[in-house]
């Protein structure tokens, strides 16, 4: 498979940084630490691709959808979408651009207000951006575009099940017309007969409007369906990046390889062949990062040099695509 | 993971005895009902379940959520809520013994020393006040009467086989020192307390990243391999299922639909919503096309569709299917399926009636 021609960059994310500080005592707050959820990480997402972002629960893969969207203030770094920088920005050029960038949350059950009918949920983007003309129509529109029916537009959330409060979450992020949708884990709460049934409502809707995705996930199957180019995150970082084709056949990072190697595959038959990395222990906390590489605790690779210098994320001999290890190379056969 | 070929010859055996001889397996559950008694009507939750366990093998519950694979499990364990839940029929028998009739004292002698279970929230499942040395020892001092010392350093044993690093100090530790991994890890240990014969985890690693997922799931298939416990292995990942379990039985609506070897059925399945679930697994030669869904949505328990409950969602329905419930067909080898065309689907030649559905 060849890399299918990236379009136009659209949004250029770098240097982006999110430190949380480790408070202590209540009148005399001291700072006593930092929990570096987001640190150092640079991407660009081109016109009309997905880009996947994977990781394990605490790799900062949802604070980075958070700072994207100005929902968390970022520490530092920029985003620059169309010429302006999504983190500087101001007043009314920052609800310019919240016009252009939306998020479809994780969990459908907490995510819409339950004392609101889903017409009204997705109407309110229009009503804060002041978009004028018939929003009844436009509603009834956007329910007919993800697949609800038009006439349950007063209806409650409760009145819905999870796949199709999910939609109506799709919706409300479409109602303005955005350039981005920022999805943070859109299936990981749905049954699989219904994820697949999102996952195909996010591909028509891409199609039809030319939508670029952020698409995050742990579910390593559904990420490789769904996205054109993939970004593994450990511990605040992006430790390799690649297109679809790159992470999963021709990955270089070692935690790459041991988070594909360790996805249960639906076939009875593989798992006498299967070849799984077994990482020991847990994801250090990111209050206080290993020094150098911050996978070398759980590395099998890992010598004194990867304890002193920190791997930049740079393109390999192994294979031409950026990947964070001093040790970078392909491993035999991790999944068919 | 390998070493399976030696329990295949179990399952061959166990199957063996006729299905009027209740001493033939380790566990059974004969065509149990349940039913939710709530404010809105009754939710009938499992209707007419059964499925059989032997020594030493691994059994797998699939199905989507309100399939009612917990509620069989809850049964099994006698820790069904009751109101709202009734059993309203049916036989579990544990060693040939009724479970459903026997009194309370029985019941508990079976319940953690026979049958223990994992729970799916490490969080939630352990008690944040107490620690953790204090949870694991807890059944042995209460039901074995061991004196404080021998629980505490027979808890130390536990933690060492699920393999928690230093586990002396951290008996002290309270359930939020641990990750989610290690939790689950204390789970599993409280579960192996009394050495039962059958464990039933009930999505063990559900909450779990991918790598410590693996972790788990290697833990437990060590543990079933030397202490030869059977487990019933309740889950919604068909992935999870492919890589440890011998059987599967697929529940839809509380019913068993489809039960077959695990290889037989990844193979070829034999009812249509089996297929419709394994087809709707993203896979990379499906990469760039559209995934093959189930229209619809799992039928609302106080309403099941008359004749097959899944006829409203099946690309394959026929008038027969709105209208008779279709009997659990033996196709053989240890297989059955809930399905009025059965050996038409297992063999590929029935013809849809309706078309994949629209978005």
């Amino acid at each position: 498979m060849t890399a299918p021609a990236l379009g136009e960059p659209l949004l250029s994310v770098s240097g982006m940084v999110k430190h949380f500080p480790i408070t202590r005592g209540i009148l005399f707050r001291s700072r006593i630490g930092e929990v570096k959820a987001v640190d150092g990480v640079d991407f660009v997402l081109h016109k009309g691709e997905t880009l996947g972002i994977v990781g394990e629960s605490g790799c900062g893969k949802s604070t980075l959808a958070k700072l994207l969207m100005r929902l968390e203030e970022a520490t530092a770094g920029t985003a620059v979408y169309d010429g302006r920088d999504i983190v500087a920005a101001k007043g009314g050029e920052l609800r310019r651009l919240r016009r252009e960038v939306q998020m479809v949350m994780q969990d459908p059950y907490t995510s819409l207000n339950p004392r609101m009918t889903v017409g009204d949920i997705i109407a309110e983007p229009l009503i804060i951006h002041g978009v004028g003309g018939d929003r009844d129509a436009r509603v009834r529109e956007l329910l007919d575009l993800v697949g609800l029916n038009p006439e349950h537009i007063n209806r409650y959330p409760h009145q819905f099940s999870g796949g199709q409060r999910q939609r109506v979450g799709i919706a409300r992020a479409l109602a303005l017309n955005p350039e981005i949708i920022i999805c943070d884990e859109p299936v990981s709460a749905l049954d699989v007969s219904i994820q697949a049934q999102v996952i195909n409502l996010l591909e028509k809707l891409q199609a039809e409007l030319g939508l670029s995705y952020i698409f995050i996930a742990h579910d390593l199957s559904v990420v490789r369906h769904i996205c054109d180019r993939v970004a593994v995150m450990y511990l605040g970082r992006i430790v390799e990046i690649g297109s679809e084709d790159e992470i999963y056949q021709r990955a270089t990072h070692p935690y790459t390889q041991a988070l594909l190697s360790a996805v249960p595959v639906p076939d009875p038959d593989a798992r006498e062949h299967r070849n799984v990395i077994r990482l020991t222990g847990d994801v250090p906390s990111p209050a206080n990062p290993p020094s150098g590489c911050r996978f070398r605790t759980r590395c099998w690779k890992a010598t004194d040099l990867c304890a002193q210098e920190d791997p930049p994320l740079i393109p390999r001999e192994a294979d031409p695509h950026p990947s964070a290890c001093h040790f970078a190379a392909q491993a035999e056969h991790i999944i068919d | 993971m390998g070493k399976h070929s030696t329990d295949q010859s179990v399952i061959e055996k166990a199957s063996a005895p006729g299905p009027d001889d209740g001493g033939g397996h380790l566990l059974e559950v004969r065509d149990l009902f349940v039913e939710f008694r709530t404010g809105e009507g009754v939710a009938k939750v499992i209707n007419g379940v059964s499925y059989h366990l032997d020594a030493g093998e691994t059994l797998a519950v699939l199905g989507e959520s309100g399939s009612g694979k917990s509620v069989t499990a809850q049964a099994i364990m006698g820790i069904l809520d009751s109101p709202p839940g009734f059993v309203t029929g049916g036989q579990i028998l544990y060693k040939g013994r009724d479970l459903l009739t026997a009194s309370e004292n029985e019941r508990r002698a079976v319940r953690g020393k026979e049958i223990a279970m994992i729970f799916q929230d490490a969080l939630s499942a352990l008690n944040p006040v107490f620690t953790v040395g204090w949870q694991i020892s807890e059944t042995l001092r209460k039901r074995e009467g061991l004196s404080k010392k021998d629980a505490l350093d027979k808890a130390v044993e536990l933690m060492d086989l699920v393999k928690i690093p230093a586990a002396r100090e951290r008996l002290k530790a309270y359930p939020h020192q641990f990750s989610g991994g290690m939790r689950q890890r204390v789970m599993i240990a409280m579960s192996l307390a009394q050495q039962p014969k059958v464990v039933i985890a009930d999505e063990p690693t559900t909450a779990l990243d991918v790598t410590v997922q693996a972790q788990i799931m290697d833990l437990l298939a060590d543990l079933r391999r030397e202490l030869n416990t059977a487990m019933i292995l309740i889950t919604h990942d068909l992935g999870v299922v492919a890589d440890v379990a011998d059987r599967i039985a697929v529940m839809y609506a509380g019913r068993i639909i489809e039960h077959a070897e695990v290889h037989a059925l990844y193979k070829s399945p034999a009812h249509p919503y089996t297929l419709g679930l394994l087809n709707s697994i993203p896979r990379l030669d499906d990469k760039g096309k559209t995934l093959r869904t189930i229209p619809g949505l799992p039928p609302n328990l106080t309403r099941i569709p008359a004749g097959c409950p899944f006829n409203p969602r099946c690309r394959y329905v026929r008038d027969v299917c709105r209208t008779d419930v279709p009997p659990s067909v033996s196709l053989g080898e240890g297989r059955d399926a809930a399905c009025h065309f059965a050996r038409e689907v297992l063999a590929g030649t029935l013809e849809p009636t309706r078309k994949d559905p629209e978005l």
